[in-house]
């Protein structure tokens, strides 16, 4: 009876602990609004998920030591609660549930990747709590109808059609042949979307569509193909493993390409693991420091990679900078609505069209950025070796012209 | 379906001698793998994770300016002691024990040991730079990088070195008696646990050097290390315990399988033809033993 007794006084404790800590947390208390992330600081996207998490950091505190966010006559500033997701779709959307039923929270920001974007997605979307993400570029997102989903990044499909675009132009308009090779995940598969539909603009021909295997670090079938085939452009997507293993194998292999496009050449730090094997790669990107786009709060781009080197230590890759960004969008639809109810936010995130060091943000119906395009970098190294991304495309952009054809191995 | 493979002779030379190479490595972590499964009686789903583990060292002096392929000879080191020290810690209370309660053991230090190699070396894919260049043949038709080769080379060397040492040392014929008959062996006068603590030290060292291979020729990272797992099991079914001849081939038949299902049903199969030929082998065992049993019937 006793035992039965302190069970209940416990239980009862626990109670009473919870609802104060829910009523603590609520959206917006006293002079700060509480933004809530799930977001992969342990498991297989740790490394990603960190360069977000220093993202949103850099930006909150940024905004908040500028005049943090005016609603009402009155000024506000940012607060995130992070919860660690574990790279592990499942549980980004009880932590999802979690943020928004327990903690209160009535906004959010995206985690990292697709996947768990798209894990996330159902519970604001069922709950209306407007979410602006920056790491889920998975063209499914933008096609559910979804209301309160905000993406600052261009969506996957645009990724390499720009190559292929380029490769016709150096061809003097005539179509191309193009050897594909894609990860077998919901992000490659839509960055293979685009490049298909980009091939039949342009009347190429595709010659090799190979799919890769997450567990993949062996493309020498692929490769003996293109030896075989010589298709005048090669593009591979399979995250960070596919960006590495292709460069290792085609250098070891020899294989002479005139073009080869891939993505997530950023957070492989081609050159850094590669040297000059990485020479001349092209890399799809959806933003790059050079880039000149300005806004009030972090100047330009390389101000901000001055800035962000200075607080965590390395040149922010992207997905930092897409995570700054998605606070800039926060801030400009909240002083926009000038108050904190949930629709009028999101109508006000609608509404968006703003310059950001980023880049240009406006929203389409379906909740994608479609004012920013990606831009194209390649890998030049100098002779003393020392390689450096720069920015060969779009033409209005451009820091370097294109290198084009890539010359044979034989030749370097 | 693409039988490109068949319509150009260099193409099927190339893939046959790609899969002997990964073939051989394979055997190499395989080879481990029998050794211990066949002494002390445990199917190790860790071994995938130790090889990976192997890998993270080589990139480490490569990350310091070593050159990795010392990694072949630290790795091995460093992974004995570790291998010693998880067969105190957990391997030991498991040994006499059924099957499957080893391989829950092992699988919960698979587990482990992923979430540490991420939680301690991060989440990025990573290789180790040999710089060893590449050997054409045939006219420059067929290219073979020097670094698989090396590790072809390596493995040999050490599977060659590994067979004398259990002919010849105290401590070999100590194991493969402790293989034949572990009761007996003790009687004997062996001390067995020292037996099992050696045996689960040098499948880990194995799989060290398999590491460090693996980081020159391919790539790592913290959860790539179940598909080496399933390719020694898979490699061990086929051949048998104690048979390394049979392991060899098998090594290097599973190679060159691999290779071909990349090259025929696209490289998306590549891994899932492996699990095929499991389930295929695993049938047709079953239906050849059930017939031998019919027969003493």
């Amino acid at each position: 009876m006793r035992l039965n007794k302190i069970i209940l006084s416990f239980v009862s404790a626990l109670v009473i602990l919870f609802s104060t800590s829910v009523a603590s947390f609520a959206k917006v208390v006293g002079d700060k609004i509480i933004l809530g992330a799930a977001i992969s600081l342990t498991g297989k996207y740790s490394s990603n998920g960190v360069h977000t998490q220093n993202g949103y950091n850099m930006a909150v505190d940024r905004i908040n030591s500028m005049g943090g966010v005016k609603v009402g006559g009155k000024t506000y500033k940012f607060d995130i609660i992070y919860y660690d997701d574990e790279s592990n779709p499942k549980r980004a959307a009880q932590l999802a549930e979690r943020l928004i039923s327990q903690d209160g929270v009535e906004f959010m920001l995206g985690p990292y990747s697709s996947g768990l974007t798209k894990a996330i997605a159902p519970v604001t979307e069922k709950y209306g709590v407007p979410m602006v993400e920056a790491n889920g570029a998975s063209r499914s997102l933008f096609t559910k109808g979804y209301k309160y989903l905000f993406a600052v990044l261009a969506p996957a499909n645009l990724y390499l059609d720009v190559a292929i675009d380029l490769a016709v132009e150096k061809n003097n308009g005539k179509p191309v042949t193009v050897a594909m090779a894609f990860e077998q995940d919901a992000f490659s598969q839509d960055v293979r979307l685009g490049v298909l539909d980009a091939i039949k603009r342009t009347g190429s021909k595709k010659v090799i569509d190979d799919k890769l295997p997450k567990e993949l670090n062996d493309m020498a079938a692929t490769l003996v193909k293109v030896k075989q085939m010589k298709p005048d452009v090669l593009v591979v997507s399979g995250h960070t493993k596919g960006a590495l293993t292709a460069i290792r194998q085609i250098a070891e292999m020899k294989v002479d390409v005139p073009m080869l496009a891939m993505t997530h050449c950023d957070a492989a730090k081609l050159s850094k693991q590669h040297g000059k094997n990485s020479q001349y790669a092209l890399c799809a990107s959806q933003w790059h420091k050079t880039l000149t786009y300005k806004d009030n709060f972090f100047k330009d781009g390389m101000t901000y990679a001055a800035d962000f080197e200075k607080e965590f230590g390395y040149d922010p890759p992207y997905q930092s900078a897409e995570s700054s960004a998605a606070l800039l969008v926060f801030k400009d639809a909240f002083e926009r609505a000038n108050s904190f109810d949930q629709k009028k936010v999101r109508d006000a995130l609608a509404d968006t069209n703003m310059q950001t060091f980023y880049g240009n943000i406006k929203f389409a119906p379906g909740g994608q950025n479609v004012d920013k395009p990606m831009v194209l970098f390649q890998v030049m190294c100098d002779d003393s070796g020392k390689c450096e991304n720069k920015v060969v495309a779009p033409t209005k952009w451009a820091s370097a012209k294109l290198i084009h054809p890539v010359p044979k191995w034989s030749e370097r | 379906m693409d039988f490109m493979v068949f319509q150009y002779p260099m193409i099927t030379v190339q893939a046959c001698l790609d899969g002997i190479l990964l073939g051989i490595l394979f055997a190499l972590i395989a080879y481990g793998m029998a050794l211990q499964w066949g002494v002390m009686n445990i199917i190790n789903i860790a071994q995938g994770d130790l090889v990976i583990l192997g890998g993270y060292i080589a990139y480490f002096m490569y990350l310091y300016g070593i050159h990795p392929a010392w990694g072949v000879i630290v790795a091995p080191v460093i992974m004995y002691f570790l291998g010693v020290l998880i067969y105190k810690l957990v391997i030991n209370k498991v040994v006499d024990r059924d099957l499957f309660i080893s391989i829950l053991a092992t699988f919960g230090i698979s587990i482990l040991f992923m979430q540490l190699m991420n939680f301690a070396f991060g989440a990025d894919v990573v290789l180790a730079n040999s710089d060893y260049g590449t050997t054409m043949l045939f006219n420059n038709n067929v290219v073979l990088p020097n670094s698989k080769l090396f590790s072809a080379f390596i493995s040999i060397l050490f599977a060659i070195c590994l067979v004398i040492y259990m002919k010849k040392s105290k401590l070999g014929r100590a194991i493969r008696a402790t293989a034949q008959n572990a009761r007996a062996a003790k009687i004997l006068g062996v001390d067995t646990e020292k037996v099992y603590a050696a045996t689960f030290g040098i499948n880990a060292a194995l799989c060290g050097v398999a590491g460090a291979l693996i980081s020159i020729t391919f790539t790592i990272h913290p959860y790539m290390g179940l598909p080496y797992t399933i390719r020694s099991f898979m490699i061990v079914i086929v051949a048998g315990l104690g048979n390394l001849p049979g392991v060899a081939m098998s090594g290097m038949g599973l190679g060159v399988f691999e290779e071909f299902a990349d090259y025929i049903l696209g490289t998306e199969f590549r891994i899932g033809s492996v699990f095929l030929l499991l389930v295929l082998i695993l049938v047709y065992r079953r239906f050849k033993l059930s017939r031998k049993r019919e027969y003493l019937k």
